[in-house]
């Protein structure tokens, strides 16, 4: 569905993608794990088109959307989480919903309903301004806003960030579900152990290359991934 | 230091600044300048103004808790009699309906300047969207005011255009340079943006100051003609042949009245509209988008939308509606010339912004009337009355920092069956 072929993506003179390529199956749950400042954000932009390519390809769908803009790009049944949330505070967390489903107004009320069933906490603060819920409701909510645009593949930037372990256990309870349901899922994510644990298959990114690629189980297993990223 | 010592401070320091800038005169003795005691008057405004000071100071935690009480942020509740749309509904209409008789029932001189205000209404309705719904800060609105009233003053001069046939190029004329100016500078943020548009503002003025043979430069625009209804003009001859007046038409006396109360209940109309326009505008999804773009761009590139579109959109209305206030303004005048768009015009409109609660329509409205009919009323203060205008922004930036009324944003209820 999501493929990258030999990326390289740029910041003026600093090479933060050094020819990275990787590839999403509908269905999959895959993730990419790295260190800080490995270019864990940076490949997810890229493949949403900000920053752009420098030079590779990025496909969705077998469509070339290396040189399409961000806001076309997200429009054609690819949905983000962005890291830190970043659900509008000022607004209900209907109205929030309601910016998900912006540019798709096909069955939006049997989205919405699905949207809520999956979330009940969103239901119970229906009417709530965003900004003053809780953290795990707010990437919840920021979950359910992506899943709003009825997306075929859900990149997820983080979504444990800053979260009690009990919430993220419950988002990853989501994340699962989600697949279950047919929605393909693109998972960034510094606590490898649990992403691994979800994931059909795995990335590992260094220094903007990517070092391993396996399945999640695997990985989980392996001498490297452990050290580095495991705690031993 | 105790309260009384601090207190005594601070009346000693206003008595030492005030001595000098009020307490003394210059006055010119021949060919010498000679340092006087000011009138007595003036020197017990001084003291008065010291004791106040003492007082302030000595019971300055009784007054900090009395302003924080003003200051507290439960929500101004709305009278019984207007909780219900339907009841909000009749008052508006009753107010309308109060606004249309107005005309016949005050002065001259009312009327006027309740005019002027309503131009400031609009202006400050235009600017609310670029500033309080969209969050652009827009330094230079006056520049698209100054764009709509030489709209129609040039096409009048130039190719004898009514007022009418000039009013929706004017408003168009400003929407594409909102547009054109849009285009670059809104990949800017805050106060890059502002920057930008304070420039842009001032290139205009200095452009239609400069290019003599096409705007007359510095002198203006003079004799332009007032608005007519339908084609009936309020002058007490016909200034073609053949053509009538409005009182001849009616078969009524010539009064100079009639013209003041046209140009009231015409800016009226535009204001409704206008109030109208906008309210459709925040129910829509661009209105939405608009807030959403204010509160995080990123979330909002992320969904799809395209910041710079949707900035654009509210760049380009906002415009238009200060073209269309400004071809008003240059009816209305019969004279203009760059001198009435200076800064300080889009400074006092984005006051009136600010001031209102940013978004909030009834608060800019409110607030216009107070930024215009308050320096009226205070005209008898003459030169203290910029100095009450102050005062009095500076005492509602300390209690009501959120604006008179803050917005209430429209809730959205999605239809359900």
């Amino acid at each position: 569905m999501l493929r990258l072929d030999n990326v390289h993506t740029h910041y003026g003179p600093i090479e933060a993608l050094q020819g990275v390529s990787l590839n999403v199956e509908k269905g999959e749950i895959v993730t990419l794990i790295g260190a800080n400042g490995a270019g864990k954000t940076t490949l997810l932009m890229t493949a949403c088109g900000d920053p752009r390519a420098s030079s590779g390809t990025v496909t969705w769908k077998g469509e070339d959307i290396t040189q399409k803009a961000t806001s076309e790009i997200m429009r054609t049944g690819l949905a983000v989480v962005p890291e830190g949330r970043r659900v509008f505070s000022g607004m209900t967390v209907e109205e929030n919903l309601a910016m998900g489903g912006f540019f798709n107004y096909t069955n939006y009320e049997e989205r919405l309903a699905h949207v809520l069933e999956l979330f009940p906490r969103l239901k119970e603060r229906y009417s709530q301004r965003a900004g003053t819920m809780s953290g795990g409701e707010q990437q919840m909510l920021a979950i359910g806003r992506a899943m709003m645009s009825n997306p075929g593949l859900l990149i997820l930037d983080e979504p444990s960030l800053g979260l009690a372990p009990i919430i993220i256990n419950q988002i990853f309870e989501i994340i699962d579900q989600l697949r279950s349901e047919g929605t393909t899922i693109f998972l960034v994510e510094q606590n490898a152990n649990q992403a691994l644990k979800l994931a059909d298959r795995g990335y590992v990114i260094e220094h903007g290359k990517i070092v391993l690629e396996d399945t999640g189980d695997n990985l989980l297993v392996n001498e490297d991934v452990r050290k580095a990223y495991l705690g031993g | 230091m105790s309260r009384v010592t601090s207190a005594f401070v601070a009346a000693l320091i206003t008595l030492v600044l005030g001595g000098f800038l009020l307490g003394m005169s210059l006055t010119s003795e021949g060919i010498n300048l000679v340092v006087e005691a000011s009138s007595t008057g003036k020197i017990t405004f001084l003291f008065v103004g010291v004791v106040l000071v003492f007082l302030l100071q000595l019971f300055r935690e009784q007054v900090g808790r009395f302003t924080t009480k003003m200051r507290s942020d439960e929500r101004m509740e709305l009278p019984g009699f207007l909780r219900t749309p339907q009841q909000q509904r009749v008052w508006t209409m009753f107010v309308i309906i109060g606004l249309l008789i107005f005309p016949f029932l005050s002065s001259r001189g009312a009327v006027d300047i309740a005019t002027l205000t309503l131009i400031y209404v609009m202006l400050g309705l235009g600017l609310n969207v670029v500033v309080g719904l969209a969050g652009l800060l827009d330094l230079g609105y006056v520049g698209f005011y100054a764009v709509g009233a030489y709209t129609y003053a040039l096409l009048n001069m130039y190719f004898g255009v009514s007022f009418w046939v000039a009013l929706p190029i004017a408003g168009g004329l400003a929407a594409l340079f909102g547009f054109l100016l849009g285009f670059p500078v809104l990949r800017l943020r805050g106060d890059y943006l502002a920057i930008v548009t304070l420039g842009f503002g001032e290139i205009i003025r200095i452009l239609l100051n400069n290019w003599t043979e096409l705007t007359g430069g510095p002198n203006g625009i003079a004799r332009i003609p007032k608005p007519t209804l339908f084609g009936l003009e309020f002058s007490r001859r016909p200034s073609e042949e053949g053509a009538t007046t409005f009182h001849e038409f009616f078969g009524i006396g010539y009064s100079s009245e009639y013209k003041v109360m046209f140009l009231y209940l015409m800016a009226l109309v535009l204001v409704l509209i206008t109030v109208y326009v906008i309210r459709r505008l925040i129910r829509m999804p661009i209105g939405r988008a608009w807030e959403a773009l204010r509160e995080d761009d990123i979330a909002c590139r992320s969904l799809g939308l395209n910041p710079t579109s949707i900035k654009l959109g509210a760049f380009t209305i906002g415009a238009s509606f200060a073209g269309f206030a400004g071809s008003f303004f240059a009816a209305r005048q019969g004279f203009i010339s760059p001198e009435s768009f200076t800064f300080i015009e889009s400074a006092i409109i984005l006051a009136i912004v600010v001031l209102g609660g940013m978004g909030s329509q009834l608060g800019v409205i409110l607030a216009a009337i107070a930024m215009t009919v308050l320096p009226e009323l205070a005209r008898e203060f003459d030169e203290y009355r910029m100095l009450l205008f102050g005062l009095m922004m500076v005492l509602m930036m300390i209690w009501r920092p959120q604006g008179l009324l803050p917005m209430k944003r429209p809730h959205l209820e999605l239809k359900r069956d």
